[in-house]
């Protein structure tokens, strides 16, 4: 199989993350957004390592899991501070700093 | 000492499949590592001592730690001035640049680290909160706000994001730079919403930084990827050659370049991805503020230097123009929006905006002076910044800081000293001469016109004169018209802050008098450029 097809695949993946974290309005939604862009960038990364038959590629997936994993760590605690203080996780109810 | 590693199955394909690899395990240079390896060695230190130190020492025992371990580094980086190369099989490199301004992030944090430690701001207490977790307006809030305590966890936080921005100035390899972006943006993140007073507009900052910058850094993944995909690696280096080969340019090159630009421009504040900057300065506590401030756009501009200079410098006729349209975008946006403001944290926030665009002149230069003058603007801009927010953390009313501006009238009568001095820094943000910006512009720009941008450099200059005017305002408003309503109290046995404020005024100054030292330092760390 042309693996050129994932590399369509991935970009579908991150455009659909990207208008994800602009349109919807839970700040859980928004990150798991940014999640399935990060995995979008993995996929690519994988693909890319098949089709030049480095392994570099593949390693950087890893690194990028590990990131993630301690990204929704520091996220998740934000998020769920602010929900315990205002009682919701809207992004349309942050609206205190502006102009 | 090697690793034999044999690819599994035998169906992976031709190209995977080379049946067994030898992968020498690289030689780390553990002294020319050393400046890096403090910072985190005084991390992980921080962390035991939050662990095992009862509340009371840990006041005393993680300030001393942490700036005494930004100190050590800073000596570190001093004695190794000499050193140029490529660190750890290719991951990092050690050159002028980086030697530069890993000293010059060291020195803004070791001076973050007096405004944190001070305790004597108001009856409770340091800006920091005394307990992250407690939700505001329950019982126990209010208990909590005349706490004596803090969140002494900000030490070990501050600690491990210095030694992200120090990796993100020296990585040489996309994969290091992402990490170090992550490392030196997750502990930013969690010191935004720390303040002890306003605790909503703190984690409404929080917020916004942190899904504002997990999204760029998801951006300048997929730029890494899709130059992986362009170069087969992601070192600068190789990067570079795989640009420069005729008839290799292609979609994921250009589409890779601007991801990765996308990143980085979001972390500079520069516009159209300054919109965090505003909001996140006025809700951080400001001694994490004047942090961020300071660090992150050095760190930030080491990066874009080292990606666009590296690993894209063949390709300069190209990214030039973006740079110029951005440079000039952020410069009028931050100068204009800033004439608006009614908030001390929010002008500041406005105007590291526009600075951002000034310090873009000389990325936008692409040559030597460019480099050169980029990081004397960062050293020039970072004193000023951290002893104008340091006078801001002075300036209180009943319920914390006096941020709005209104309530800075006639503050010249009450403080002649500070607010003096405070008009000092702000005349050095505005650029006018015998003070430290005033030099850095100038050295921005004249590298503008040495690298053909004189377009872009008449745009700064008007842009400057703009910029002028709401730094007068704030000057005028302090000395030449008369208080209104109740005035605020300026703190005065606050010694920490104080030193900050006079350091860094002094430092202003030194560098708007007497520049050809550090001009000279700036000028030999560009001279020998970037390693690769």
């Amino acid at each position: 199989m042309n693996p050129s097809n994932y590399l369509v695949l991935a970009a579908i993946l991150f455009s659909i993350g990207a208008v994800g974290v602009l349109v919807r309005r839970n700040a859980i939604v928004v990150f798991m957004c940014v999640e399935l862009m990060l995995n979008a960038a993995n996929l690519t990364l994988v693909t890319f390592s098949r089709i030049q038959g480095t392994l570099d590629g593949q390693v950087i997936a890893f690194f990028v899991m590990v990131v993630a994993a301690a990204e929704v760590v520091v996220g998740l605690a934000i998020i769920l501070t602010i929900f315990r203080t205002r009682r919701s996780a809207s992004v349309d109810d942050v609206n205190l700093l502006k102009y | 000492m090697s690793v034999v590693i044999s690819a599994a199955g035998s169906g992976a394909g031709p190209v995977v499949a080379a049946a067994a690899t030898t992968i020498d395990t690289p030689s780390i240079q553990y002294l020319q590592l050393s400046p890096v390896l403090i910072v985190f060695g005084v991390a992980m230190a921080g962390v035991l001592v939050e662990a095992f130190l009862p509340e009371r020492a840990r006041q005393l025992v993680q300030p001393l730690l942490t700036g005494g371990g930004f100190i050590a580094a800073f000596v570190a980086v001093c004695l190794l001035h000499a050193h140029r190369g490529v660190l750890a099989a290719g991951a990092v490199a050690i050159d002028g640049p980086t030697l530069f301004m890993s000293g010059t992030i060291l020195v803004f944090a070791a001076l973050s680290v007096l405004l944190v430690a001070e305790r004597k701001l108001d009856s409770a207490g340091g800006t920091l909160v005394a307990d992250a977790s407690v939700v505001p307006g329950a019982s126990g809030a209010r208990a909590l706000r005349n706490a004596r305590g803090m969140q002494t966890e900000a030490y070990p936080l501050m600690a491990f994001s210095v030694a992200g921005m120090m990796l993100f100035v020296a990585s040489n390899t996309l994969l290091v730079m992402f990490i170090a972006l992550e490392i030196l943006s997750l502990p930013l993140y969690l010191l935004a919403g720390l303040a002890r007073r306003r605790r909503l507009l703190s984690q409404e900052a929080a917020v916004k930084y942190f899904l504002l910058g997990a999204f760029s850094s998801a951006f300048f993944l997929y730029g890494l990827a899709l130059i992986y995909g362009f170069a087969g690696s992601v070192e600068l280096g190789r990067i570079a050659d795989a640009a420069n080969t005729v008839g290799r340019h292609d979609t994921y090159l250009y589409l890779g370049m601007a991801l990765l630009a996308v990143g980085l421009l979001f972390k500079i504040g520069a516009a159209p991805f300054h919109s965090w900057t505003p909001d996140v300065y006025q809700g951080a506590p400001t001694p994490v503020t004047a942090f961020m401030a300071a660090g992150t756009k050095v760190a930030a501009f080491g990066a874009l230097l080292r990606v666009f200079y590296v690993a894209f410098g063949g390709l300069r006729w190209d990214w030039r123009p973006i740079m110029w349209a951005v440079a000039i975008l952020t410069m009028v946006v931050g100068a204009v929006i800033a004439i608006t403001q009614r908030d001390v944290k929010r002008l500041i926030g406005y105007s590291a905006v526009a600075h951002a665009g000034f310090i873009l002149v000389g990325v936008a230069a692409a040559n030597t002076e460019g480099l050169s003058g980029t990081m004397f603007y960062l050293v020039a801009y970072g004193f000023t910044t951290i002893a104008a927010l340091a006078v801001v953390t002075l300036v209180r009313t009943g319920d914390g800081e006096a941020s709005d501006l209104a309530r800075w009238q006639g503050l010249g009568k009450q403080k002649p000293l500070l607010a003096g001095s405070f008009a000092f820094l702000l005349l050095s943000m505005a650029g006018i001469p015998l003070t430290a910006g005033f030099i850095g512009k100038f050295s921005v720009f004249e590298a503008g016109i040495a690298g053909n941008a004189v377009p872009l450099v008449v745009v700064a200059v008007l842009t400057s004169a703009i910029a002028a005017f709401f730094y007068v305002r704030v000057i005028v408003l302090m000395f030449f018209s008369e208080p209104t309503g109740e005035r605020p109290v300026v703190v005065t046995g606050s010694t920490l802050t104080y030193a900050t404020v006079g350091i860094g005024t002094v430092m202003t100054l030194l560098l708007g008098v007497a520049p050809q030292p550090l001009l000279d330092l700036a000028n030999h760390a560009a001279a020998s450029g970037f390693v690769r």
